[in-house]
């Protein structure tokens, strides 16, 4: 016991005269946050988890935004997201390394608060991209929204009620009954039902599938059980929507009954060529990333002041506004059908 | 049941009394203590390299141990459950319940922060205590009962909040990891390190210990020799609960905020610094130093290749193959301890 105490006190020691030694030497570092504007621009993306192809094609789009500002971008992110707190460790390491922008999916709305305050603290700019910190947006500087939320409202209601032919009963499977983004789509599409165009489509019932394949499944079964002439579901997730049409396909009801909703086309490729799925929408995440770039860098640079109403230009995406809580828009939803999947591979 | 190999004060007097000083000294350097104790400096050393600019800085070493104190605390607990011959793997499950509990006795029903701060140990340590009381009385395998639990409290968790993110902890509560003692070491490590020292003495100095070391060599056997197994059980996992509940109630003051999958997957970690660390994962062997080095070994290499920005699916390649390398060593190691002894 009395020698491991010693070998741990020399150890600690050891680490503490090392530590101590380095220290001047790391103090450019931290300055170099702070002294943004000399020198390249470091920008860092750091998405929910790795090895997710929307979150690729958004880095894409990012990259090709920093490389016309020269900047250097790097990617990183946690393996799982099931960690609200996993993102912590990677925004303290950017930190540390004195990058000027921190642009972040959050995985969570509130757990990076302490971490994010820091960063802006030391100067660095804060920026989130796809989700938000919902309720606290001042811990960012600006938010990049993949789309309007009444503008996906609509337009998933046009797509169901194209394919149902405006009439009968459909319900909508959620992700979860707390997921903001989810709630203001659902909510903007109960608005756009009161159009006398949606007088005959019946929303019949809202189910949540937790964005887990399983509970999708079990789901979007137990609503085909409840409601034997459904005519359609409508799943504005890209987890749900995969386990509504895989329910739907194997009840062998794919003439009958409708699903769409939002879908990676990578995932939706085998639905839509079997005829299950015929139509559903996304927006382009290479868009979205790439106007994240833009404002990275332009926020950067200090050529740009967010404030709602303020316009700027945002490269080949032409001119953009911020809204209010310094939001700006990227993309709009679009339709993929059989005719034009197979070009997008997301 | 796993050969007995008594490293030194690791298995009590039992093994100190007749080897000779010089024997003594090259079982020390041939324990795995000792080879975790090297690749912690090796880790510092490699973190140094790969990134000298960001990683020799003394302040963020210190600091950013905040990012991994609740599981070294939990770590602190499963050495003693391991050494016992069982495993907990409701630790992260409980911290999550816990802080869930936690966060509405104080946001809805009103109970002082201040109070709220003593109860989480003491639900952490009822829950424990449930997974006790089914492996001691029913005689139930700690991995079955835990593997329940672990589902269990989690979704308890979820059932009570969904996928809430609770909010509005007082301000004086919140951001442990900011405050220091003696305006260098984060709250958090000191905690640690003075529990490391309790639970040292209690495994190396208390008779709770050495029943500990007894159960894992060889539970009917201690049974035998009058050692009270059911409530040395009882008491082990009610601790193993007591720990959790202090990482919910830290964790719950880092983040400022209670999610029910907070520290999703974190039992892992947690058992993996503890076999990194030396002890045995069927019990009878380990030590609390070896638990605390491993412990940090961990979080600098994983600072050190965070900095270094290699992908996340490599860092986990890394520590995986680190656990094995080291297991397989420590096998041999001990197999050569055996010849120096005889």
């Amino acid at each position: 016991m009395a020698k491991w105490l010693v070998a741990l006190i020399v150890m600690l020691s050891g680490v503490a005269l090392v530590g101590g030694c380095q220290k001047q030497s790391a103090a450019p570092a931290t300055q170099a946050a702070s002294s943004a504007g000399s020198g390249k621009i470091q920008i860092v993306f750091i998405p929910k988890n790795m090895g997710n192809s929307y979150f690729d094609l958004i880095g894409t789009g990012f990259k090709q935004a920093a490389s016309e500002y020269q900047a250097d971008f790097t990617t990183v992110a946690p393996a799982s997201d099931s960690d609200p707190a996993g993102q912590i460790a990677f925004i303290k390491d950017q930190i540390q390394r004195g990058v000027q922008v921190i642009a972040v999916i959050p995985n969570s709305t509130t757990a990076l608060i302490p971490v994010l305050k820091q960063a802006m603290d030391k100067g660095i700019t804060v920026i989130t991209l796809d989700a938000d910190l919902t309720g606290n947006e001042q811990y960012r500087s600006a938010g990049v929204w993949p789309a309007d939320a009444d503008e996906i409202g609509a337009s998933q209601v046009e797509a169901l009620g194209s394919l149902m032919n405006y009439s009968g009963k459909f319900a909508i499977l959620s992700a979860t009954t707390e997921a903001p983004n989810q709630n203001a789509w659902i909510k903007a599409m109960k608005l756009a039902l009161q159009g006398s165009k949606y007088q005959n489509m019946q929303l019949v019932d809202i189910v949540y599938g937790d964005d887990k394949a399983e509970k999708c499944q079990t789901e979007s079964e137990a609503l085909l059980n409840k409601y034997p002439d459904l005519k359609g579901i409508l799943s504005p997730t890209t987890v749900g929507i995969v386990g509504a049409a895989r329910v739907v396909q194997d009840a062998g009801k794919s003439g009958q009954i409708v699903v769409t909703g939002l879908g990676l086309p990578s995932l939706m490729r085998g639905f839509v060529k079997d005829g299950v799925v015929k139509k559903f929408q996304f927006w382009n995440g290479f868009n979205q990333g790439y106007l994240a770039g833009q404002v990275a860098c332009q926020l950067a640079n200090k050529s740009l002041h967010p404030a709602a109403g303020v316009t700027f230009k945002a490269g080949i995406l032409g001119d953009r506004t911020f809204r209010d809580k310094n939001v700006v828009i990227a993309d709009k939803p679009a339709d993929f059908t059989a005719d034009n999947i197979d070009k997008y591979n997301f | 049941m796993t050969p007995m190999h008594p490293s030194p004060d690791a298995a009590g007097p039992a093994a100190s009394s007749a080897s000779s000083a010089r024997g003594d000294w090259r079982r020390l350097l041939a324990s795995p203590e000792a080879v975790a104790l090297l690749l912690l400096v090796a880790g510092i050393t490699g973190g140094g390299l790969l990134s000298p600019k960001y990683f020799l800085d003394f302040h963020y070493l210190m600091d950013s141990t905040s990012l991994y104190m609740e599981a070294a605390i939990m770590a602190l607990a499963m050495t003693f459950v391991i050494i016992s011959g069982n495993i907990d793997l409701s630790v992260a499950a409980n911290l999550a319940l816990t802080a869930v509990l936690c966060g509405e006795l104080h946001l809805r029903f009103g109970v002082p922060m201040g109070l709220v701060i003593v109860a989480g140990p003491c639900i952490g340590a009822v829950l424990g205590l449930f997974n006790g009381l089914l492996i001691a009385r029913l005689r139930l395998p700690s991995l079955t009962v835990t593997i329940g639990t672990l589902a269990l409290y989690r979704g308890l968790a979820q059932v009570m909040i969904g996928d809430a993110a609770l909010q509005g902890f007082p301000d004086w509560f919140n951001g442990i990891d900011q405050r220091y003692v003696a305006g260098l070491l984060p709250l958090p490590l000191v905690i640690f390190l003075v529990l490391a020292v309790a639970c040292a003495l209690v495994l190396h100095r208390s008779l709770l210990g050495r029943f500990l070391y007894a159960m894992g060599t060889n539970e009917s056997a201690a049974r035998y020799s009058g050692v009270r197994a059911g409530v040395v059980k009882v008491a082990v996992f009610a601790i193993a609960g007591g720990f959790s509940g202090l990482g919910a109630v830290m964790m719950t003051s880092r983040l400022g905020t209670v999610q029910y999958s907070l520290a999703d997957g974190q039992e892992l970690a947690v058992i993996t610094a503890v076999v990194l660390g030396g002890t045995d994962i069927f019990g009878g062997r380990g030590t609390i130093f070896g638990t605390v080095v491993a412990t940090f070994l961990l979080g600098i290499i994983s600072r050190a290749m965070g900095l270094a920005l290699w992908p996340a699916e490599n860092q986990l390649a890394v520590s995986g193959s680190l656990l094995i390398f080291a297991v397989v060593l420590y096998r041999l190691l001990a197999k050569i301890g055996t010849t120096i002894r005889t």
